[in-house]
């Protein structure tokens, strides 16, 4: 509520605090041995670095980071389902996945060890938002193949606090649980928060009166003005955390009480800011695409991987005193993909259904609005002779068999809408796919 | 027998319905009758004109997605019953109307029902064999 407010120090914070010289020192001897555990182990990494006459050890400082090739999403989609694994299935204790854009998930795996280091890197985020082993998490995140659930009750059971892992949806149940039970923190994403408290509102519930104080919002982007909001509204502390399910999910950075971007978990997550388009780095302060090296993930290193994520490094020292350099908060992606509720959607998997059920690719347009709090995707695709009959009946049947495929490709609900040819706007060069209306 | 039923798409918004009908006006084209059928998204109209393929081409110019469909029209009394007595065979022989629409025609005492059959083919046999006055385009024209 107040700009004085001062969690008190948490030791599970030390690294955070850790001198600069140290904190280099302690990545260069994290990425050299990452780095030759990749070259022994993962094929493609190896052959990039002998195509351009490298190995491990050309890298003898922290800037020679930037000699290395980067790896891309598609990388991972190319090389489905073991490719890019440095270690044995049989070494690996868990896999996740998020959606891909051909119907092949991403999909990442995680040693014993790598489960530990997310889990410590997940509670000193929680440590950063003031919360300790007396709270009780009310975890809204989805469970299941999706990062969000699971790494956030990892990291509340290494803090010590109470996890319930109500998983998302079950707005009634939601409430319930949070009132019976005295939740002090809630993980979900901001727009189903400002839902629950509409909810809430609704009931005549004052939520001031609840002892929940913190938020840990993400998985989507958000805004200060939607923070403001939300910490207006229901008196808590509103916090950013930032992660990807590439490097570990979430836990690769968050804000601390400055609330004044997010520091990145960088002992663990080496981030580099370059141009996109010519893949040069960029100095700190310059806005760019954050490139983010996992320095101590072993099951499925990522070296240099680019998460296509606009933010700049803060140079400026953060008040809270942490050396750990901070982010913007993300607020754009440097391609096509968009966030929905968690959830990861492509364009060309919309075009992929109307591919398979008119057997052509329409015009169309996705449309992003926020209704009742909750992200809503429209779907807008220009009638075609296909599409189109004298009875409405086979009109809402193709447009509904559309919105089916799409559902079933992105796993996200959609509203279909016809419009006339011609209604969606042509723009030169790369068509406008995405009208993003939320205002976040 | 068979006559062309022009089908408009129309987005469900202010202003699409006088398009449609701006540029049939603005190119004499008239519209002998017509039936909007509507769902919260989206719109079809459909209607009988006077010139099928200028009104195709002129509409489609303006880019408006248009379709030809093949309806029928019967001319039957205007009176009670006039509607039912041509159902009832129709339903008797098992031929599915996708879906109907009347006027009152200007010869006295007589209405004109415009049918769109799932199998126009097959309906044309059953109403030759009822002996229905079914209507050709110039008759249909002469009515209005």
């Amino acid at each position: 509520m107040n700009a004085t407010f001062q969690p008190t120090f948490h030791p599970v914070s030390a690294p955070d605090f850790l001198p600069a010289p140290q904190l280099r020192q302690l990545q260069m001897a994290r990425l050299t041995r990452i780095l030759q555990h990749a070259y022994d182990r993962v094929p493609l990494f190896r052959e990039r670095l002998q195509q351009r006459g490298l190995t491990p050890s050309s890298i003898r400082h922290l800037e020679d980071i930037s000699r290395l090739p980067f790896t891309q999403k598609s990388d991972l989609r190319d090389t489905y389902p073991f490719g890019l694994f440095a270690m044995d299935i049989h070494d690996v204790v868990r896999l996740h996945a998020s959606s891909g854009t051909t119907g092949k998930p991403i999909v990442v795996a995680y040693s014993r060890e790598d489960i530990q280091v997310w889990s410590n890197a997940m509670e000193r985020c929680f440590a950063a938002y003031g919360m300790d082993a007396n709270d009780i998490i009310q975890n809204a995140y989805g469970y299941g193949l999706f990062t969000g659930g699971l790494g956030a009750h990892y990291g509340g059971e290494s803090l010590g606090a109470t996890v319930i892992p109500i998983s998302g949806g079950n707005t009634e149940r939601q409430l319930m649980v949070m009132k019976d039970f005295g939740v002090t923190a809630i993980c979900c994403t901001p727009s189903y928060f400002v839902h629950l408290c509409e909810r809430i509102q609704d009931m005549n519930v004052d939520l001031a009166s609840l002892p929940l104080r913190t938020g840990v919002f993400g998985a989507e982007p958000w805004s200060d003005a939607m923070r403001d909001r939300i910490q207006e509204m229901t008196g808590i502390r509103a916090y950013d955390i930032y992660g990807l399910s590439e490097i570990v999910g979430p836990g690769v950075a968050c804000e601390c009480a400055q609330q004044s971007g997010l520091h990145v978990l960088e002992d663990y997550f080496y981030p580099e800011i370059i141009d996109p388009d010519t893949e040069e780095p960029l100095p700190d302060g310059t806005e760019g695409e954050l490139v983010l090296t996992t320095l101590s993930k072993f099951a499925m290193p990522m070296i240099r991987y680019r998460t296509r994520d606009i933010t700049a490094i803060i140079p400026e020292p953060c008040a809270c005193g942490r050396s750990l350099r901070r982010i913007r908060r993300i607020s754009r992606r440097s391609d096509d993909m968009f966030i929905i509720r968690g959830v990861n959607v492509y364009p060309s998997q919309i075009e992929t259904a109307m591919l398979r059920v008119e057997g052509t690719t329409p015009h169309y347009q996705i449309v992003l609005t926020r209704q009742h709090s909750l992200d809503q995707i429209a779907v807008q695709i220009e009638v075609t002779p296909q599409i189109f009959s004298d009875t409405v009946k086979a009109i809402e049947a193709s447009r509904r068999r559309i919105q089916q495929e799409i559902e079933t490709l992105t796993g996200i609900r959609v509203t279909v809408e016809l419009v006339r040819p011609g209604a969606v706007p042509r723009s030169e060069g790369k068509a406008q796919r995405i009208v993003d209306k939320r205002n976040v | 027998m068979k006559l062309q039923q022009l089908s408009l798409f129309l987005e469900n918004r202010p202003g699409q319905l006088s398009e449609a009908c701006r540029i049939l006006a603005e190119n004499d084209i008239n519209m002998l009758t017509l039936t909007l059928a509507d769902t919260q998204q989206f719109g079809v109209l459909r209607v009988i004109v006077s010139d099928v393929q200028r009104a195709r081409q002129t509409l489609e110019e303006a880019g408006i997605m248009v379709q030809i469909a093949e309806v029928i029209a019967v001319e039957v009394p205007n009176e009670p019953g006039g509607l039912a007595r041509v159902l009832d065979p129709l339903e008797a022989h098992d031929l599915d109307i996708e879906y109907m629409y009347a006027f009152a025609s200007r010869h006295k005492g007589r209405a004109v029902l415009v049918f769109r059959f799932r199998d126009t083919d097959a309906a044309v046999q059953v109403l030759k064999q009822l002996q229905l006055t079914v209507l050709r385009e110039h008759q249909l024209t002469d009515l209005v």
